[in-house]
């Protein structure tokens, strides 16, 4: 194949452009952290707490990111209605929380009440993740990929007016739970308890999503149909079992991760499970889509850059609100990793079957 | 007693006429080989007896019961067990893993280690690779996996498709050995091959495809002697 010359300068032209912007990208980085750190204007007690709140967000963030990677795996399709899946599950962990408050319960027995609520917020989220797979993903199994890509942004339109249709478009403040409130004290820094409980609560449920997949016949069953489904079927696997069953363990971590971000932020609305879907999107892609520790590393890096990197990257470069740009620093990620390293951290076999 | 009956099935991809009315009968106990060239549609027929294509026309009857009523998976509960083709081994999944998903249709852990004994004895080689991932093995070591893993449902019939593809010779030998052996613990063997020298070598009975349709079969040892098989299949003037 012979390329004319407009081509060749096209190819240089990009090329340049990317090795421009990543070099941009290294400088704003390695400048800001050397101007930050010699402006030592963050002390290092604010520096753990950027980094605490970067765990807790982050693991939020990989919770969620599971639910995308794992039903990646198996159907190589994007479930985009995956943040309104998120989404339910903190309404019905608000409802159930507030309950318990009026009555009192959640006073008495705070730990009880708060599993109370994610198992609530759980169920509400597999149930509505098992609806749409068999409504809206399950009769296009088949169809070429753009196709349930554009029912699953469907889904999560419907899921959010649907919402906004039956709970208005208000926000609905949760609970306080006293339990949560206030610091816990570890060598003289205060960490806020809310964040410990959340990140705590995060990483139990990835153990228990990890050992699940790893160690049991259903797990192992899972791997086998993300691999391959024809031969899976020649084991006997009922592979559309397993692929209700993916959907309906991601919808549980996405259902307990929309508790533990209502308990961060303290509320809800119809909207909340857009950005941080998309963000979990972001990790599970920056992990290596399909790989579930990746999935896991992912949400964990882009909480903690998100966290930490305004103050330290941007912050002495003379922006104003660095904070403002936390969103971007998230997106730039995004952007940088389908550029330079589209299989991601953890990912080494992302277009082999595409 | 006939254990698998094919009657006039017709297999099609999409608008493409696959099989042509393919008819086979294999009796309990037998090792019967399909041959054939490529695109003859020697893996269309397995596939469609494994549930994994549906036949337009035509009837499959598995022990005197009709097994097209039944998805892929299902069959395999019947007593049905496939080797696909390029091995199919599920190569992020430790050889034992692999094997634990061959025994997916049975529950029992007594059979499931007297299953997993019996592969180990076939194919020592896997015992020593047990916790190694699949996809770090060698092309034998994968099809000893292929075939262990069929074995792992304990099934009455065992499909095997094209073991030989890609092995060096030593290898084949000891595959087709290794499905000797198989058989005379019992298994009935359909045997899918492009190496059809081997595999008359072994089979009681032989079919000859040719563009969807059976255009020969008998005996092994006829199949043999008979000038088209020699010329076409055997590399024989």
């Amino acid at each position: 194949m012979r390329t004319s010359l407009g081509e060749k300068i096209l190819d240089l032209a990009v090329s340049g452009f990317l090795w421009g912007f990543r070099i941009l990208i290294v400088l704003i980085v390695v400048l800001g952290t050397f101007l930050t750190i010699r402006a030592g204007k963050y002390t290092g007690e604010q520096w753990i707490d950027f980094l605490v709140f970067g765990i807790s967000q982050g693991s939020i963030y990989a919770l969620i990111a599971l639910g995308y990677t794992m039903v990646y795996g198996i159907l190589r399709m994007i479930n985009f209605a995956h943040g309104e899946i998120f989404m339910s599950g903190a309404f019905g962990g608000y409802f159930i929380a507030t309950w318990l408050t009026v009555i009192g319960f959640m006073d008495k027995y705070p730990v009880l009440g708060l599993i109370a609520s994610m198992l609530f917020g759980m169920l509400i989220s597999t149930l509505i993740a098992l609806l749409v797979e068999r409504i809206a993903y399950r009769p296009l199994r088949g169809a070429p990929r753009l196709v349930p890509l554009i029912s699953a942004i469907g889904a999560s339109f419907f899921l959010q007016y649907t919402f906004r249709g039956f709970f208005g478009p208000g926000v609905y403040a949760y609970p306080s739970m006293k339990a949560l409130e206030g610091q816990w004290n570890f060598f003289g820094i205060g960490i806020l308890k809310v964040q410990i409980v959340v990140a705590i609560a995060a990483f139990i449920m990835m153990a228990i999503l990890y050992s699940i997949v790893m160690f049991t016949k259903i797990g192992k069953a899972m791997r086998a149909v993300s691999e391959n489904k024809d031969v899976a079927a020649l084991m006997g696997i009922d592979v559309n079992r397993i692929i209700v069953t993916t959907f309906a363990l991601g919808a549980a971590m996405a259902g307990a991760a929309g508790v533990l971000y209502a308990l961060t932020y303290r509320q809800v609305n119809f909207f909340t499970g857009f950005t941080p879907g998309i963000k979990a999107f972001t990790a599970a892609v920056l992990g290596g889509i399909g790989n579930i520790p990746g999935a896991m590393v992912g949400g964990l890096v882009l909480g903690i850059v998100e966290s930490v990197g305004p103050a330290l990257f941007l912050d002495s470069l003379g922006i104003p609100r660095p904070y403002q740009l936390k969103d971007a620093i998230a997106y730039i990620m995004l952007v940088m990793i389908l550029l330079f390293r589209p299989s991601g951290i953890l990912g080494e076999r992302v277009s082999k079957k595409a | 007693m006939s254990i698998l009956n094919l009657d006039n099935v017709h297999t099609y991809y999409g608008n493409i006429h696959a099989l042509k009315g393919i008819s086979i009968n294999i009796e309990k106990g037998e090792i019967v080989t399909l041959i054939g060239g490529n695109g003859a549609g020697k893996t269309t027929t397995l596939r469609t007896i494994s549930g994994l294509l549906k036949p337009r026309e035509g009837k499959i009857h598995l022990n005197g019961d009709d097994i097209l009523k039944y998805q892929a998976h299902e069959i395999v509960y019947k007593g049905v067990s496939m080797v696909p083709e390029g091995r199919g081994v599920f190569a992020r999944l430790t050889v034992l893993e692999n094997l634990e998903m061959g025994a997916y249709s049975r529950n029992s852990k007594e059979e499931l280690s007297r299953n997993m004994e019996r592969v180990f004895t076939l194919f020592p080689r896997l015992k020593e690779r047990r916790t190694q991932v699949a996809g770090t093995l060698s092309g034998g070591e994968q099809q000893m996996l292929a075939t262990g893993r069929g074995l792992m449902s304990n099934p009455s019939v065992l499909l095997m498709d094209e073991p030989s593809m890609g092995l060096a010779p030593v290898l084949v030998e000891l595959i087709f050995d290794t499905i000797q052996q198989i058989n005379k613990e019992g298994t009935t063997i359909l045997l899918v091959e492009q190496n059809a020298l081997m595999a008359l070598s072994i089979a009681n009975r032989g079919y000859v495809l040719q563009t969807g349709e059976i255009i020969i079969s008998d005996t092994a040892e006829n199949l043999k002697k008979n000038p088209t098989v020699q010329k076409a299949y055997l590399g024989m003037e």
